[in-house]
């Protein structure tokens, strides 16, 4: 096998892959950098992120407001010395973007513009309209275009890590192109491969999220941290579940059941008036926004659609100029994909499958377990996010991290010796015989699509927004028979050149292993808390359950539950107050 | 195959697809194949293919991720044009065969997955990316842009590097050097930017014989453009302003670099 030797591999060049290559480059030029993807830059998913990033700019904005909004919307379990540090840092990243161009929304003085957020209690979130997350991927791609030291591996596709003497050492990838393996020998590995939305069968996630990386990392015996946590977004477009932005209710869109009523405050948001309330009604966090439409469902008070119950997210008094300056992509995603138009008639959604809080278990410098390998965004947990994200923290989450797990790699690389030759040739070989084998194997076994569909069903029915015990044991039952068939899972494409069937076999091993460990640390946590809701153990438990939830991979075997403690630094575990009362 | 179709799609309408197939370990050519698939209103083309990838073809290779053209990965041709397959509905193709082919001007690589180096290093060459003579401290807070300031260049930074434009372009076809609409475009963008001074830096490229000046202002690049970027105009605009800073240039040497 061919083999590339580097100081810093990073695997995965969204957002926050690209922004710790910027900062391996400005950090050292000279350090020889490997960025590997799976799909070309500008094609990583957060290109579809809409709503805006948050950071203090404002002077009716404080430092001390951000860090209680975080830890309270991710109902304690976010590390608050993480959160204090992410809050810190972000304005910073956000003013970085700006001097490399990003095309924030303005003020009329020229100012940076601001815009409410769900959970958030003053206006914080930067925004470019709707497409935030496209344009800070363009501009982190273009603007890494200008350090030569970056080298980019597009449409590589990273299989395995190598590990020798518990360190990892590089990785192994397939150059899609050629079907050929190659061996990346590093001194430090990033891992920022993004979330696992494509576990579920309906998400707002494009195909590419996975989960690759934080499977990868899984395998090589570094644990996944608090997986249980899965973030549904209130308003999906129903069948496609394309994401109407969490924006076009900080603007002022509200939400309505099948009686043109505003339901959310029958679910302590409200009152209702005056409106828009920061941290009320349609701007309370989306966990708890969700819970209310599930129950609305119950209720009989949604509107029955051939795909599915929806409400409506209504934003006609917004008028057609606001939506035009503000919504353009909402308002040509809505009469694309729904048929409607957002001035004249309101949008019917959904709850839709969002965001893994949940992922590889980090330290505030992005290490994790495994000497050598850091990890940040969204598969990584850090954890900033809890048991529920913020709308608009992830974005700033992967400048601050993405940029910090860049600088951590190149501290790492530079006071450490390249792994043993033997080592990383063992692994290598480990991965390629993995492949060899898929395609060695006769053609009797499940395809693809239907082991997949097997799982986004099990993993819909047990582990949706309420849970139970009884449901989640049948899905880690029906799990471990399907990782179980996945031994024999058809590689029907033979083929060396871009083999997307292969990958697609490749990605499928990789969903069944987070999934596991998302049911398997759903199923142990016996407590409601955030995202996680079980109708069987309603209340949040502090005495047992103040914990991150720590999944460890054990082969053909269940992963491994344990549990670390939360960094409480300066805000004691409270209740979470939302709507009239929130300060 | 173990698992079974829903029986609903066996009962319903149904589209045929003819896709170019091209495996370069298998055929000396690109040849079309024919597949069956369900016909649903709501369907775009690239809900087809992936019923063809899952339930009937599972060597059939395409790129797609987001389904809401914004990634840019899945441009092809639909029926002779070039299209965002996640964003061509089924409807609109509802009597007659739908040809899906990879986009033109083009190498494949396989299937319906074109080369797109080419366009990569064009991308790159145009230096697209903030350049400011002094930049200041990041300490100083943003660069003030008013409203009508980010007006200026917003429609240019829409691209989403799909390369319809390429495939319509007749220069892209007899030119493989010609930088192209979307790389001019951004070009364009940045060079309009307030906070930009990059745009001497530029000029080499995108002011070359194989930047602006080899566009014949067919308008194709416009007229496809699933994001509205309109890089024709763009480019004319690039035209006029190099062309200025070239009499400029010769009219008052040393008013302009």
């Amino acid at each position: 096998m061919d083999v590339i030797s580097a100081d810093i591999v990073i695997i995965g060049a969204g957002g926050a892959g690209l922004r710790a290559a910027i900062a391996v480059a400005e950090s050292d030029p000279s350090l020889r950098l490997c960025l590997l993807s799976k799909v070309y830059p500008m094609r990583s998913h957060t290109v579809a992120a809409e709503g805006g990033a948050a950071g203090l700019i404002k002077d009716n904005d404080s430092l001390d407001n951000h860090f209680h909004d975080t830890v309270s919307g991710g109902d304690w379990l976010c590390d608050q010395d993480a959160v204090d540090l992410f809050v810190n840092a972000a304005p910073l990243e956000l003013l970085q973007m700006e001097h490399w161009g990003c095309p924030w929304s303005r003020e009329p003085s020229g100012k940076v513009a601001v815009r409410p957020f769900g959970g958030m209690k003053i206006e914080r979130t930067w925004y470019a309209a709707d497409k935030t997350g496209f344009h800070m991927l363009h501009t982190l791609f273009q603007t890494s275009l200008k350090y030569p030291s970056i080298q980019r591996f597009d449409e590589y596709y990273s299989t395995d890590l190598l590990v020798d003497d518990g360190r990892c050492i590089g990785a192994v990838a397939i150059e899609m192109r050629s079907g050929r393996m190659i061996a990346f020998h590093a001194k430090a590995v990033v891992i920022a491969t993004g979330g696992a939305g494509r576990v579920f069968p309906f998400t707002t996630n494009g195909a590419i999220k996975t989960g690759d990386g934080m499977a990868m990392a899984y395998r090589a015996g570094a644990p996944l941290k608090d997986m249980e946590f899965v973030q549904y977004h209130p308003t999906g477009l129903p069948g496609t579940g394309i994401l109407i932005t969490e924006g076009s209710r900080g603007e002022g869109g509200i939400l309505v059941n099948k009686d043109g009523y505003r339901y959310l405050q029958d679910y302590n948001l409200g009152p209702p008036d005056p409106w828009p309330r920061k941290k009320a009604m349609e701007l309370g966090p989306r966990d708890r926004l969700c819970q209310a439409f599930w129950h609305e469902r119950k209720k009989g008070r949604t509107i029955k659609t051939p795909q599915g119950d929806v409400v409506h997210l209504d934003l006609r008094q917004l008028g057609e100029k606001k939506i035009n300056e503000r919504l353009p992509m909402v308002r040509e995603l809505a009469q694309s994909y729904a048929g409607i138009d957002p001035v004249h008639q309101p949008i019917p959604v959904q709850p839709v499958v969002h965001y893994t809080m949940g992922g590889i278990h980090t330290d505030i410098d992005t290490a994790t377990a495994l000497p050598g390998l850091f990890a940040a965004g969204e598969c990584a947990c850090v954890s900033i996010n809890g048991a529920n994200r913020l709308g608009s923290n992830s974005l700033a989450e992967i400048l601050v991290f993405g940029a910090r797990a860049g600088r951590s790699a190149a501290a790492f690389a530079k006071t450490n010796p390249f792994g043993s030759t033997g080592g990383a040739n063992r692994g290598a070989d480990a991965a390629q015989a993995r492949i060899r084998t898929l395609f060695a194997r006769d053609s009797s076994g499940d395809t693809v699509s239907g082991l997949r569909k097997a799982m986004n069903d099990t993993m819909e029915s047990g582990a949706g927004i309420y849970r139970i015990e009884a449901t989640l044991l049948e899905s880690c039952r029906i799990l471990a028979e399907l990782r179980a068939r996945y031994e024999n899972v058809q590689l029907q494409d033979r083929s060396n050149v871009f083999n997307t069937d292969l990958i697609q076999v490749l990605e499928l091993g990789a969903m069944l292993q987070v999934a596991e460990a998302m049911a398997h640390s759903a199923l142990r946590r016996n407590e409601s808390r955030g995202s996680h809701q079980r109708l069987d153990h309603p209340a949040r438990d502090d005495g047992s359950f103040l914990k991150h939830s720590l999944a460890t991979y054990r082969g053909a075997e269940r992963p491994a539950i344990s549990y670390s403690d939360v960094v409480i630094t300066r805000s004691p575990p409270a209740e979470r107050v939302y709507g009239g009362s929130a300060a | 195959m173990t698992d079974t179709m829903p029986l609903e799609v066996l009962t319903l309408e149904v589209l045929t697809l003819e896709v170019l197939r091209y495996r370069p370990e298998i055929e000396n050519e690109p040849k079309f194949q024919t597949y069956t698939v369900p016909y649903r209103d709501d369907w775009v083309v690239l809900d087809a293919l992936n019923h063809v990838k899952d339930h009937v073809d599972a060597t059939l290779s395409y790129r797609w991720s987001c389904h809401m053209a914004v990634c840019g990965s899945c441009g092809m041709m639909i029926n002779g044009e070039p299209k965002l397959a996640c964003h061509a509905f089924l409807r609109d193709y509802r009597h007659g065969v739908i040809r899906v082919e990879p986009l033109d001007h083009f190498p494949i690589e396989r299937d319906l997955v074109i080369v797109m180096d080419r366009f990569m290093e064009k991308l790159a060459s145009v230096k697209p990316y903030a350049i400011a003579k002094a930049e200041k401290p990041l300490e100083e807070g943003e660069y003030l842009q008013t409203p009508l300031q980010l007006m200026a260049f917003k429609q240019y930074t829409q691209c989403i590097n799909c390369l319809l434009c390429y495939a319509a372009c007749p220069q892209c076809g007899l030119n493989d050097n010609f930088v192209g609409p979307a790389a001019l475009a951004l070009a364009h963008r940045y060079n309009l930017d307030s906070r930009d001074t990059g745009k001497d830096e530029r000029a080499d490229v995108v002011a070359s014989n194989e930047g602006i000046w080899e566009c014949t202002f067919v308008g194709a690049c416009s007229e496809v453009c699933p994001k509205h970027v309109d890089p024709a105009a763009a480019i004319q605009q690039t035209k006029i302003s190099a062309s200025l800073d070239w009499f400029k240039a010769r009219l008052w040497p040393g008013a302009h670099p």
